[in-house]
């Protein structure tokens, strides 16, 4: 197991926003995590990814401890997200937005520019590049320019996934990414979901997009009132009595 | 005709010092802006750094390369343990907390019998010579110039539109913001020793909350999405009360609230209307060019 | 002992009067308004050129000042404020945008009354002095203090027993929820701003009265206090201004008995310094102080 939740547990006051939540995500491994809203699942990436201590609990990379971890830190050692409301640098344009992203993965010393070593030179043409490259991988080549408060709701996601794919994370946190695309979008994003899985990178995905979730993920999570109700293949999941009592039983 | 120049020169010596000093006072605000934070510590700083450069070059033989580099390291080396526990402040409670500094660095020198207490320093030689100034405002101005671009400038900007995300992409915004308030410190202090050595004074009043309004405003008013605005804004503040001096004895009026009033409606014209400064009316003014370029060849 | 204690809670008055003006707009807008002190400064004025050119009574003059400075505030809001609003700078460029326009009142007050101290005239309040239990107290002081007192209680009755109140805090909470909920949000503001305007106003008229010593640069050295009593009773927080308000007051003036008076101003800071470190939140405050 790469990422290991171990009886993870987080209050906000008297609200049990998430309890005893155990699962595992294996290198490679698409899991998805659904469940009602306000079932916990944001606050379960938020505790990941550090913006949040949990109250209980542990929570493993590689077998070391994550929780406690300021989210910088979290994120250096490969575990990268992105926002279920969109959190792009507003003023910055969608290219800015990812070689931002690729701040982990850049080396040159900040006194090589202060004497224009020809090295400096080389290692911001190639971030640039790379950040080109993620860009076209999302299909916002041509975007790359716009500030990124000016594209759209869609285009905003992509340039927020690769953001987060910038920084060569082990594991990505995707926080509802289709939320508000188009079909044929959500395809594309599917296709890129499974073609990270391939590079060897995880994914824990929080969607609402059912039929998205059975088709790209390995496992799956579901959460309910913060507690995990079941944890399995989409086909173990999707037969689950309650599960489909809690969740899937509208459309069942 | 040279001679006239010269003499305009001899005049305007001390204007142009000044706009010197002030640039680097406007960039030192700059330094934490461009990180998102709101710091008006540097006044403070300032006057750490003026009152050691005035003891030194009062007590001792030290060159004036040595009494600057001085001047430079106190105050950044005091903005360490002071930025660890401010920084983790947010916007306006930062804000209150650096004035907060700023008053009691001011009041310890009103306290402190050594340097005269509230009267200050006088007879400070004058050490400040215009190229000395000018240089260092350039060595700054290329500081800041060769930051952009890099991992450190984008990680900077990063911090500024949204601390918390710059986190989760691995950017140690603590490291960050407190490098540049260390950077803004060490700008103040020499500026503050460049003034000490141009005024032939350091006296606390100088040093007090309107001094790093006055900076702020320069950054300001200059605009701060780059570093040019700062030093625009400040060349502007400084040279526009002696253009409206010179207007107000033409026109007869008291020069003191004229100004303070032009002072202050500018500010306020700017903020509202030119959020970006004045270093963003080139673009402003193009991109008007071209709208109406564009509106003529639609009609 | 009481004649320190009557002493600190009469400067304390006007810290507390000043700091729920301060702290009140905070609370609404989450900006500080920088501009207050100008109107602290030129409410004394007014008043005082109330008083001595157009011969009005000072309990005449008092709210009549007081209004002007409200009125005053409403279009402080609307000129400088309320263009910022939904920028994203808002909070760095409410502040300088007050600053400016504190900058032209502070011109316009040197322009009218000049740079040298202002007297109230002789006369103008009653000289009278009381004994309380060993202690010389100024009728004066007692009068300034009821008059605090009655004010923090009105505000404090505006804002839980009325209407407004209510709109009050709810803005404060949250002025998007406050606008779904159909609330008038400019409107509150608007009168948020002449509220605190007003309460400026009169701690600046106390403050003129009480010291008789008014100039344009007056507002200065209680801005920073002000800063100080909000922070350490809590940013929004009207109880927190208030009782902050009357403890700076206090502890100024022990301060000053005890060391001398070089430190009177040093003791605001200090404790200022030791909040914002340890509990930023202050005593009663409740806004979100540090990044995540």
């Amino acid at each position: 197991m790469l990422l290991e939740l171990d009886g993870v547990g987080r209050s906000f006051g008297g609200v049990q926003a998430v309890q005893s939540a155990t699962f595992g995500v294996a290198p490679g491994e698409v899991h998805g995590l659904i469940g009602p809203n306000g079932a916990g699942k944001t606050t379960l990436l938020n505790l990941v990814s550090g913006l949040v201590r949990p109250t209980s609990g542990a929570i493993r990379l590689r077998g070391r401890r994550l929780d406690g971890l300021s989210s910088h830190r979290i994120a250096a050692l490969g575990v990268t997200r992105t926002f279920q409301n969109i959190r792009l640098f507003p003023e910055l344009s969608a290219l800015d937005n990812v070689i931002v992203g690729a701040h982990l993965t850049r080396r040159a010393p900040l006194w090589q520019r202060l004497v224009f070593a020809p090295a400096a030179g080389r290692e911001e043409r190639s971030a640039r590049g790379r950040a080109h490259a993620l860009l076209e991988r999302v299909g916002l080549a041509d975007r790359a320019l716009e500030r990124s408060a000016n594209l759209s709701y869609g285009e905003q996601r992509r340039v927020e996934i690769a953001r987060a794919l910038a920084a060569d994370p082990a594991v990505l946190l995707l926080d509802e990414p289709t939320a508000g695309m188009s079909h044929g979008e959500v395809e594309s994003i599917a296709a890129l979901i499974r073609d990270v899985a391939r590079e060897g990178r995880s994914v824990l995905l929080v969607e609402h997009n059912l039929e998205l979730v059975m088709g790209v993920c390995d496992r799956i999570t579901v959460l309910d009132f913060g507690k995990v109700l079941a944890d399995g293949a989409p086909g173990e999941v999707r037969a689950d009595p309650a599960v489909i009592a809690a969740y899937l039983g509208a459309d069942a | 005709m040279i001679a006239a120049l010269q003499e305009l020169f001899l005049t305007y010596q001390s204007a142009l010092g000044f706009v010197g000093i002030n640039g680097l006072l406007a960039l030192s605000v700059y330094a934490t802006l461009s990180c998102g934070q709101l710091s008006l510590a540097n006044a403070g700083f300032m006057a750490i750094g003026a009152f050691a450069s005035a003891l030194l070059t009062q007590h001792t033989a030290l060159p004036f390369a040595a009494v600057l580099a001085v001047a430079a390291l106190l105050p950044a080396l005091v903005a360490v343990p002071l930025g660890l526990p401010v920084l983790r402040l947010r916007g306006v409670f930062l804000a209150i907390a650096t004035i907060g500094f700023g008053e009691v660095v001011r009041l310890s020198f009103v306290n402190w019998d050594y340097t005269n207490g509230a009267l200050g320093l006088v007879g400070i030689p004058q050490r400040t010579t215009l190229p000395v100034v000018y240089l260092l405002l350039a060595a700054a101005a290329f500081l800041f110039w060769r930051l952009r671009g890099s991992r450190f400038g984008y990680a900077l900007e990063a911090i500024r539109e949204d601390e918390a995300v710059a986190r989760t992409l691995g950017i140690d915004s603590t490291a960050y913001k407190l490098g540049m308030f260390v950077l803004g410190a060490g700008l103040a202090g020499l500026a503050g020793a460049l003034d000490a050595h141009l005024t032939f004074m350091v006296a606390p009043s100088g040093f007090g909350f309107g001094r790093v309004v006055e900076m702020l405003v320069y950054a300001v008013v200059g605009g701060i999405t780059s570093f040019i605005g700062p030093v625009v804004g400040a060349a502007f503040l400084t040279l526009l009360p002696e253009v409206l001096r010179a207007l107000g004895e033409l026109l007869g009026m008291e020069a003191g609230p004229l100004r303070l009033f032009l002072n202050g409606a500018i500010l306020l014209a700017v903020i509202l209307f030119l959020p970006h400064g004045l270093a963003s009316l080139p673009r402003l003014l193009r991109r008007w060019r071209e709208r109406r370029k564009g509106a003529a060849l639609a009609a | 002992m009481g004649q320190q204690i009557v002493n600190g809670l009469f400067l304390g008055s006007i810290y507390a009067l000043f700091a729920l003006g301060y702290t009140l707009v905070f609370g609404v807008l989450d900006i500080l308004n920088l501009a207050h002190q100008a109107v602290f400064m030129l409410c004394a004025f007014l008043a005082l050129t109330l008083v001595s050119v157009a011969h009005v009574h000072i309990l005449l003059a008092l709210p009549l000042a007081t209004a002007a400075a409200g009125l005053v505030g409403v279009v402080v809001e609307r000129a400088a404020f309320r263009p910022l609003r939904g920028r994203a700078d808002s909070n760095v460029a409410g502040l300088i945008s007050s600053l400016a326009v504190a900058t032209i009142f502070e011109s316009i007050a040197l322009g009218l009354w000049g740079p040298d101290v202002s007297r109230f005239p002789l006369g103008t309040v009653p000289e009278r002095q009381l004994h309380l239990g060993g202690a010389v107290v100024q009728e004066l002081q007692l009068v300034i203090i009821g008059i605090a007192v009655v004010m923090v209680l009105g505000l404090t009755f505006l804002l839980q027993r009325t209407r407004l109140g209510r709109q009050i805090r709810a803005v404060a909470e949250s002025g998007f929820a406050a606008r779904v909920l159909g609330i008038d949000v400019d409107r509150v503001i608007a009168l948020s701003f002449f509220i605190s305007s007003a309460l400026g106003g009169t701690a600046g008229v106390l403050f003129g009265l009480a010291f008789n010593s008014i100039s344009p640069d007056v507002g200065r050295s209680v801005e920073l206090k002000g800063l100080a009593v909000i922070i350490v009773g809590g940013m929004g927080s009207m109880p927190g201004a208030v009782i902050a308000g009357f403890g700076l007051g206090l502890v100024e003036t022990f301060t000053v008995a005890r060391f001398g008076s070089s430190y009177r101003d040093a003791v605001a800071f200090a404790v200022l310094f030791l909040v914002l470190l340890v509990r930023p939140r202050g005593l009663l405050g409740q806004a979100a102080t540090r990044i995540a």
